[in-house]
């Protein structure tokens, strides 16, 4: 008898590979990726790993398929790219065992620097998508791309977004199916994609693609649904809930397979439904190939947005022409807008329409729809349910988090920072100011180095890089690497704390375990940046303002590439906690303000100057006591 | 029954994400089709937070929409005036009489808005408890959310027992009994409410 669970979407995704009978996962965390991989980790018949990054993860997976075995790896959006070298050969090179990449995008950016369609790449790279629209989905689409996988001979991507990845909803568990490893054959041909052979094999992938997009017509996870013939959607993914929120009534063509396309499907669909509507979120993939075969009556991104999350509502909206609830909120979201999105969830669709939309809020006022000034009765709600300003609350460093501390010292000393990838990102923010650039993961090493190159030595002597230890591994190495060889004088700043913070606390090659729990030799950052032959590494913790700022000073100055490494482990991190908290002692406070400096969330400024620390969020890390010339506050 | 919607609001780190799971168990154990949305990442990371819960015969979208949450529980008071247009005319939010300044009213870009309360009760049915301070009373701060919870419960539905039950099962085994007491007491603030 079969279980029923409620699973994550991305729980579910790994209860299908699990089930699929997958041997090897290999992965680096990223939002909204991250617990695909601490799921299946979990299972003791899958072996599971976090690789340094997403290239080396795909091949692993590569390797792993190549050797006859069901193979999976994960990643975020961004992350794809990373692994796309790899990625765009193997499906040239095709699959031993079933070979399944997924990819998390993230509509909205609650936790990105982009919001890049992986189905984009996917198409580049020719290889199939899959897009499940819910947990159960998630599963079963999973296990599916695998037997795809096999029966195509083609690495598949199961796409996923946010709101799916970090849904839960109801999953039916199925049994695990163990397969025996395909006996290994030398096939040089296929797997060594020098030219001759990648020649041939482009052919292939070719012919593949065509006979995928004819048989994709039949498939079980492409599915018409006809009801109320005069209006119809093709979607697939989570908007496809929306349409059902919405419109019930309405026919759909849902895709599950949305790369390649079932022509003839589409085009009976298309025939048969009076109003055609194309809802997929981001970009117009399937819309752009839809109307390059003349069904040009399909509505799609010149009514819906390519920024953001969709919502039941925008059909509301845009479809059935519903008066929107709560007109004013557009003024609401745009004051948040431009702050961050991901402080507000519903932020992505309601900035679109702060931003290009809000005349459909006027012209209803105007056509007298929103209620006049005079009509107090029914204004009231309207007015009452959006507030003239909500403060927006954008994410910030945790109280007790050593990015504070370490930032505090490089902000008073008007040092900048290329930054890099993580929650230090959040140092470029208010009241810390200290972080200028961040464009992905291991880039501030290398764009401090490109500052050199073009301004010359002085011009980043108030300059570091700062990128954190999980980052530095990722491909930080490879851009100190190109500083050691390429002669900087850059100062590098490694932010260790211990952990892969802003996905939870994942561990890495530098910390000591693997995902599956074990304990390995950890690789010393200070030995491994020594290694390269950089004279002057330094350790110095994260809470010892004299040592930090002694060392800037000390390092932006020389003449040569030096690496600083601030150590405290992350203050989330499972037994990590400062012995007392901090206490104010308000007789003593000249409110000077120095201690509110560095933006901890636990301070706040009383209404006669001096301050109250939350002691519900205290973490007790002293920084405010150590910030305080007149001991103002106590740690106790 | 038509689907329910319920919204949990508050600042990152306050547990939303417990809160939402224990929700989320109590309409398994009802037998009904349940789907729930979370924040993950960096979102998380002291920012507002929204984690929805919905369940019935059968649900679609894992999200409430505006002008559609049954009930809004909220963490803190700002969090609440946030989300207010998402709660339907008859709907009620169970706020915590609770105050975290956001970045932004720290260093002096925005104010901290007055009489969030009152702006709440005017709009909707709204319970003020007073979560926080409570918890603190009884020597465990953190418990403050399942007090809002305990103090919901009556407008989510569910027998108490169940409710506890559910606590029991998905609070981590060393804090079920300060999260039973915390339930309880925040049961009892809405005592008088129907």
């Amino acid at each position: 008898m079969s279980e029923k669970k409620i699973l994550l979407g991305n729980e579910a995704i790994a209860r299908g590979a699990y089930e699929a009978g997958v041997k090897v996962s290999a992965a680096y965390p990223g939002t909204p990726s991250t617990e695909i991989s601490e799921a299946i980790a979990k299972y003791d018949e899958v072996y599971a790993e976090w690789s340094p990054n997403e290239k080396v993860a795909a091949e692993v997976a590569i390797g792993a398929s190549i050797a006859g075995a069901r193979a999976m790896c994960s990643m975020k959006h961004v992350g794809v790219n990373v692994a796309a070298d790899p990625l765009f050969t193997a499906a040239y090179s095709g699959v031993g065992g079933g070979l399944v990449v997924v990819a998390a995008d993230d509509p909205g950016m609650y936790s990105s620097q982009n919001e890049q369609d992986s189905r984009m790449v996917a198409r580049a790279a020719m290889i199939p998508v899959l897009e499940p629209s819910d947990s159960a989905e998630a599963k079963e689409f999973t296990r599916i791309a695998f037997d795809l996988s096999e029966e195509y001979d083609t690495p598949v991507m199961v796409r996923s977004t946010t709101r799916l990845s970090h849904s839960q909803g109801l999953v039916e568990l199925g049994e695990r199916t163990e397969r025996e490893p395909l006996p290994y054959e030398r096939n040089v041909a296929k797997y060594v994609m020098m030219p001759v052979n990648a020649i041939r094999r482009h052919v292939t992938v070719e012919q593949r693609m065509k006979r995928m997009a004819e048989d994709a017509c039949t498939m079980s996870v492409n599915r018409a649904e006809y009801r109320d013939l005069s209006v119809g959607f093709i979607t697939s993914g989570i908007p496809y809930q929306y349409v059902r929120e919405a419109m019930p009534q309405a026919s759909v063509l849902k895709l599950g397979l949305v790369h390649p396309l079932p022509r003839r499907l589409i085009e009976e669909f298309a025939a048969k439904v009076d109003r055609l509507y194309l809802f997929e979120e981001l970009e117009p993939v399937i819309e752009e190939q839809v109307r390059s075969w003349g069904i040009l009556k399909a509505v799609g991104k010149e009514l819906f947005t390519v920024q953001g999350e969709y919502s039941a509502n925008m059909l509301r909206e845009r479809v059935l022409g519903q008066k929107p609830f709560g007109q004013a909120q557009a003024v609401d979201q745009a004051q948040a807008a431009g702050q961050t999105q991901a402080a507000d969830q519903a932020s992505a669709v309601d900035q679109a329409q702060a931003a290009g939309q809000a005349s459909a809020a006027d012209q209803a006022q105007a056509a007298g729809q929103a209620s006049a000034p005079g009509q107090r009765q029914a204004a009231a709600p309207d007015t009452a349910l959006t507030p003239a300003a909500v403060p927006a609350r954008p994410p910030i460093l945790c109280p007790g988090c050593p990015h504070r501390s370490v930032y505090s010292v490089l902000s008073r000393l008007k040092i900048h920072a290329a930054g890099d990838i993580g929650c230090y990102t959040l140092g470029a923010l208010p009241p810390l100011n200290v972080v200028d650039t961040t464009i992905c993961m291991g880039s501030s090493i290398s764009t401090l180095h490109g500052m050199e190159k073009a301004r010359g030595k002085e011009y980043i002597q108030n300059w570091v890089a700062v990128i954190g230890d999980s980052t530095f591994m990722h491909t930080g190495i490879n851009s100190l690497m190109n500083m050691v060889y390429n002669q900087s004088c850059g100062t590098v700043v490694i932010l260790d704390n211990s952990t892969t913070g802003m996905t939870g606390h994942q561990d890495h090659a530098a910390t000591g375990k693997t995902l599956k729990g074990e304990v390995v030799p950890a690789i010393d950052i200070a030995g491994l940046c020594r290694s390269l032959g950089i004279e002057h590494v330094y350790e110095v913790s994260a809470f010892d303002l004299k040592g930090l700022e002694e060392a800037f000073r000390r390092e932006t100055k020389r003449d040569a590439v030096s690496v600083i490494i601030t150590k405290a482990p992350c203050v989330l991190l499972k037994g990590v906690t400062f012995p007392h908290k901090c206490v104010p002692i308000p007789e003593k406070c000249r409110k000077c303000g120095a201690c509110l400096r560095p933006g901890c969330p636990a301070l706040t400024k009383k209404e006669d100057g001096t301050i109250e620390i939350d002691e519900t969020m205290c973490n007790g890390c002293g920084l405010c006591a150590r910030l305080c010339s007149f001991d103002a506050i106590e740690t106790k | 029954m038509s689907v329910k919607n319920i919204m949990i609001v508050g600042v990152g780190g306050q547990g939303t994400l417990l809160t939402s799971r224990i929700l989320g168990n109590l309409a398994i154990r009802g037998g009904y089709d349940v789907k729930l949305s979370e924040v993950h990442g960096m979102a998380q990371r002291g920012g507002s937070v929204v984690t929805f819960v919905r369940y019935g015969q059968q649900v679609a979208e894992p999200i409430v929409e505006e002008g559609q949450a049954d009930v809004l529980i909220a963490f803190e008071r700002l969090e609440a005036l946030r989300y207010l247009r998402f709660v339907k005319e008859d709907g009620v939010i169970v706020v915590n009489d609770w105050r975290i300044d956001p970045i932004t009213v720290v260093t002096g870009a925005a104010e901290y808005p007055e009489g969030v309360t009152e702006t709440l009760q005017k709009a909707r049915k709204t319970v003020v408890v007073e979560a926080t301070r409570t918890a603190i009373e009884m020597g465990a701060p953190k418990a403050f959310n399942v007090i809002v919870l305990g103090a919901a419960a009556r407008y989510v539905g569910f027998d108490k027992e169940d409710w506890l039950q559910v606590i029991q099962e998905t609070v981590p085994p060393k804090t079920v009994e300060v999260n039973r007491r915390a339930f309880e007491a925040g049961y009892a603030m809405s005592g008088g409410e129907s």
